[in-house]
């Protein structure tokens, strides 16, 4: 009881500041509704898009339209509920050209936590409505053996997706500190990141797959695990098994945000290089 | 253990800056120490660039020193910043900790939260700071609907809602009327009376120096180059007021006046100029003796301007 009201002090900032920006977002209905409509609408043509490179393709990389929207649900999904929560890592840039961020500096939390909880988009749930319904529908057209280990895979996936999302907000934010006027750059990182997981990555170049399997590994957020789940064959260059390894891909992912944002604020208080 | 809180020894902070093609350089404070104890209020002054705001953020760690240590409140600001603002408020002339689109009273509510002021202190601290900086007309009012000087008052009583020890202000005046500014200052004399809040100031404005200030420091690139009282500084440089005389009839030159020197006439001598220094003579004294040579239809007097204090100093050690 002692503990979960310590708790609930130290949460007290982040939770009046948010409920606050909700509050303020929810206060222009009409703007918010259609903002929630067009950011599902952008989700669906995201969606249709596949489906008319497949409809045309028929199968790429090994993979059909119906097991793709198992790979683009869970990336979607992912990817959604990380934006809701670190989406606000892309401010850093305006925060840092209006020398706000100076203003971080002088209230008694950590950094990071403040520029994530500065502000939620509410709008970015209908996007992750449409992952959550195009997950919910690959997971019943496919032909998934279900068992015990299944339901760990997909529960690892969606969580250790989560993660490795939230990190490549992280990332692109620490690196915003060296590139002043990078967000276009980072941006394309990040979204560009998003992106490449709701692709088959058996068709990947090699140098995305470096650099979107390896280096930022997106891949194991939604491929990967869909490969698993499905027995597919996968790929010479990522094997079937490697599904199972997302929480590691994800625990990776934390690590190399852990150090762009550690590097990226000393950097900008100018300390060590 | 000390009980300075600031204390700054050889400060020093230098930036790379990229010059053309080639990097330099650039050293923004220069072996600065300096030691400010409770209660004190310094005005902090120098030209722009002389490494004023640079000084700051290494005071509340935002900037780490290049050499050279800063203890503010005891507490190191770089590793202890956390602990560190809960003892300090800033404000900063140009940027907001206010939340632009809620009205005045939601920011100070979030401030309260994030500061973690339970709610018998939020409401004690938040009605002695409306009363005081009159804040009662726009406690409802989005910040972004603000006057300059109704939003600098928001500013400042956002800064010291965590009652903070050291308040640091950064041009609090710039751009404000005659009146805000006053009230500002009687508030924060008020203040410092009420709870021997420190404050340190940078600012362009000499009335905010004469009214609020007992010590001044002057820094030139980065240098500490005056640290003592006012009437001390205006000893070294000469800070000589002016004022600005209306007669009823054109006059001659008002020349011999005790204390005072004559800087010139317009429309024939229907306004005179003259330049007094406040230690020598009052204003009042120069003016019983202008009256018994013309007679004063409207007075002004001038400012003695920072810049050129700044300005005088500077170039007395050159």
């Amino acid at each position: 009881m002692a503990e979960s009201s310590a708790l609930a002090v130290r949460l007290r900032p982040y939770r009046a500041v948010l409920v606050s920006r909700m509050r303020s977002q929810r206060s222009y209905r009409a703007s918010f509704r259609i903002d929630v409509v067009g950011t599902m609408l952008v989700g669906v043509i995201e969606l249709a898009e596949i489906w008319v490179l497949f409809h045309g393709a028929g199968q790429i990389g090994g993979v059909s339209f119906t097991q793709m929207l198992l790979v683009f649900g869970l990336a979607e999904f992912s990817f959604s509920i990380a934006d809701l929560f670190f989406g606000h890592c892309d401010s850093l840039p305006t925060y840092l050209r209006a020398g706000t961020l100076d203003v971080f500096y002088l209230r008694p939390q950590p950094l990071l936590l403040q520029l994530v909880t500065s502000d939620i988009s509410l709008r970015r749930l209908a996007r992750a409505t449409v992952g959550a319904v195009c997950l919910v529908a690959g997971l019943a057209a496919n032909d998934v053996e279900w068992s015990v280990g299944a339901v760990v895979l997909v529960a690892l996936a969606i969580v250790s997706g989560i993660v490795t999302f939230s990190a490549l907000f992280v990332t692109a934010a620490g690196l915003q500190f060296f590139l002043i006027d990078g967000a276009e750059l980072t941006n394309a990182f990040v979204y560009g990141g998003r992106y490449a997981a709701t692709q088959p990555a058996s068709v990947w170049p090699r140098g995305i797959v470096v650099l979107f399997g390896m280096a930022f590994p997106v891949a194991f957020t939604a491929y990967l695990p869909t490969v698993t789940l499905l027995g597919l064959p996968g790929s010479e260059w990522l094997p079937a098994w490697l599904g199972w390894c997302a929480p590691l891909a994800a625990l990776w992912a934390v690590g190399v945000a852990g150090l762009a944002w550690r590097v990226g604020v000393r950097h900008y208080q100018g300390g060590g290089g | 253990m000390s009980s300075a809180i600031i204390e700054c020894t050889s400060l020093t902070r230098e930036f790379r800056v990229r010059d053309g093609l080639r990097r330099r350089r650039l050293v923004a404070v220069d072996d600065l120490t300096l030691t400010v104890e409770p209660g004190e209020a310094v005005g902090y002054i120098g030209a722009n660039g002389a490494g004023k705001s640079t000084t700051i953020k290494m005071l509340t760690g935002i900037l780490v020193p290049t050499t050279g240590t800063v203890r503010t409140c005891g507490l190191r600001p770089v590793p202890d910043r956390r602990r560190l603002a809960r003892q300090v408020g800033v404000v900063f002339g140009q940027r907001s900790q206010l939340w632009w689109d809620l009205p005045v009273r939601e920011s100070f509510r979030l401030l309260a939260a994030i500061h973690g002021l339970d709610a018998a202190a939020e409401r004690a601290r938040t009605d002695e700071l409306n009363e005081q900086l009159e804040l009662g007309e726009f406690l409802a009012t989005p910040v972004r609907q603000l006057s300059l000087g109704q939003r600098m008052r928001a500013e400042v009583a956002a800064a010291l809602l965590h009652s903070p020890r050291l308040v640091i202000l950064d041009e609090p005046t710039i751009g404000l009327d005659v009146v805000s500014k006053q009230r500002l200052r009687e508030f924060l004399i008020a203040e410092r009376h009420a709870h021997g809040t420190t404050l340190l100031l940078t600012t362009h404005d000499m009335g905010d120096i004469e009214r609020l200030c007992d010590r001044v420091v002057v820094v030139d690139h980065g240098s500490l180059v005056f640290d003592g009282t006012l009437p001390g500084l205006s000893r070294t440089v000469g800070a000589e007021r002016v004022m600005v005389l209306d007669l009823a009839a054109p006059s001659a030159d008002l020349l011999g006046i005790p204390g005072t020197r004559h800087l010139g006439s317009e429309a024939g001598g229907l306004r005179q100029r003259l330049g007094f220094d406040p230690d020598v003579t009052t204003a009042a004294q120069a003016l019983a003796a202008v009256s018994t040579r013309a007679e004063l239809l409207d007075l002004a007097i001038e400012e003695p301007d920072i810049e050129d204090v700044v300005r005088r100093v500077y170039a007395a050690r050159r």
